[in-house]
């Protein structure tokens, strides 16, 4: 940032008659990078299921078509992911280890943990 | 309680006792057997005093090589006290039963460290797999690679030795959303042919990772269908369940069959219901080893036909 205040400010200088289209120019992306970041971190908020204590949190979670979840494991042991119809299977998860599916079409998706049946979830699509 | 699985039942220990079996748990299982008919001692001091004929095997469980959280940051090095037990016994066991949870991830290296350090035993192995020994990209096939030769399916397989009958059964693949171990149809199948020519006087001792009677349902622990080869071992004089899994000591007699889990070589894990959830537990530094250990299976003459002693890492 301080980089791109310092080459702005010169431009500014440089180009006074056009300053305020200058800081707009170089602003705009700035900014709508900035409301980019916070759209795709707010969305991850959500769509992101923990695993801690052998248990998923969100148990459930509904999201629509189109969405990525993803699973993050913060336990010391490693859990794996299977859909109840095999639409999605992980590959182990070590400690802090995440996968990502995206759900593109609508329904009711049971999943568990393959190495530890007795924990369970489920994402709905709609 | 009644929940908290079969520690507490069967056995009538009283307190005192149950603690000085817990410090002998963590180096090993101590079977002895004699007059062809096992059964469960949890009587240490006679399982002690018995002249061994002999044959005597070792159970050893959930190593977990690759392990190096906060419960144990060296597993491999636990692993490595408790060989060290194993070569300091003064009668060398024929064999060692280990029941699963070799590694942690599965990975070539760690099965490789195990390997080794299992190798300085010089005692022949028979292994059958942990749920941490499949989660290889293949799911498993790494496992075989090295210990299926000559088994079955996922890689079960039965052998003979001074006339008991071994067999090492998987409940780790294939698992079911929401419930738990997992034998399934062409194990059982395959398990009722193995034992169909069998004289119902041949003692038989089973072993698999996961506990195949129900000791906790909520963690999982127990075997979906479990019951259904316990029926098929019901008329059997002498049955005994080796299992692994829960890193905890529990044993149970009922009527001819005696049920009996291992502690880990790693890192102990919580009793049934009391804590969040199964992971590891953390303990202080100077308390591992009293947690960890493996079981000394021994054959002995004598009219305590068989004994298992746990010996701690401690010990």
């Amino acid at each position: 940032m301080q980089v791109l205040n310092s080459q702005l400010r010169f431009a500014a200088a440089r180009f006074a008659p056009n300053r305020g289209l200058v800081v707009a120019l170089l602003l705009g992306p700035v900014i709508g990078a900035m409301l980019a970041f916070g759209t795709v971190a707010a969305q991850e908020a959500t769509n992101v299921i923990t695993i801690d204590n052998f248990t998923f949190s969100p148990k459930e979670l509904t999201v629509a078509v189109g969405t990525t979840v993803k699973w993050v494991n913060h336990d010391d042991i490693p859990h794996t992911l299977v859909e109840k119809k095999t639409t999605f299977r992980s590959k182990a998860l070590d400690t802090d280890d995440s996968y990502s599916f995206t759900f593109t079409s609508a329904g009711t998706f049971d999943y568990f943990c393959g190495l530890h049946p007795h924990m369970v979830g489920q994402v709905i699509v709609k | 309680m009644a929940k908290k699985g079969f520690e507490d039942s069967g056995q009538g220990l009283g307190r005192r006792e149950v603690l000085e079996c817990m410090v002998w748990a963590g180096t090993g299982v101590l079977w002895a057997v004699s007059g062809g008919v096992p059964h469960s001692v949890g009587l240490i001091g006679d399982a002690l005093a018995a002249e061994p004929t002999g044959f005597t095997f070792l159970q050893m469980s959930d190593s977990h090589i690759g392990f190096d959280k906060a419960a144990n940051p060296d597993a491999l090095g636990t692993l490595r006290e408790a060989v060290a037990k194993v070569k300091a016994m003064p009668i060398k066991p024929s064999f060692i039963i280990h029941t699963g949870d070799i590694t942690h991830l599965s990975k070539p290296a760690e099965f490789d460290n195990a390997d080794k350090v299992f190798g300085e035993t010089g005692v022949q192995i028979h292994y059958v797999p942990g749920e941490h020994d499949i989660i290889d990209e293949e799911r498993g096939k790494a496992y075989l690679e090295r210990y299926g030769k000559g088994s079955k399916g996922a890689g079960w397989y039965s052998y003979d030795d001074h006339g008991i009958h071994f067999i090492g059964l998987v409940n780790v693949v294939d698992l079911k959303g929401g419930g738990l171990g997992n034998l399934g149809a062409e194990q059982l199948a395959w398990l009722e042919a193995d034992l169909k020519d069998k004289s119902s006087s041949t003692p038989i001792v089973v072993f698999a990772h996961i506990p195949l009677q129900v000791i906790y349902k909520e963690w999982g622990w127990g075997t979906e269908d479990g019951t259904q080869a316990l029926t098929l071992l019901k008329r059997f004089g002498s049955v005994t369940v080796l299992n692994g899994h829960i890193h905890q000591l529990a044993q149970k007699v009922e009527g001819n069959m005696t049920f009996h889990t291992a502690l880990s070589t790693a890192f102990p894990q919580p009793a049934p219901g009391s804590a969040p959830s199964p992971g590891p537990m953390l303990v202080p530094a100077d308390k591992l080893r009293t947690l960890l250990g493996l079981s000394t299976v021994s054959v002995v003459q004598g009219n305590k036909p068989l004994a298992i002693i746990d010996k701690t890492l401690a010990g």
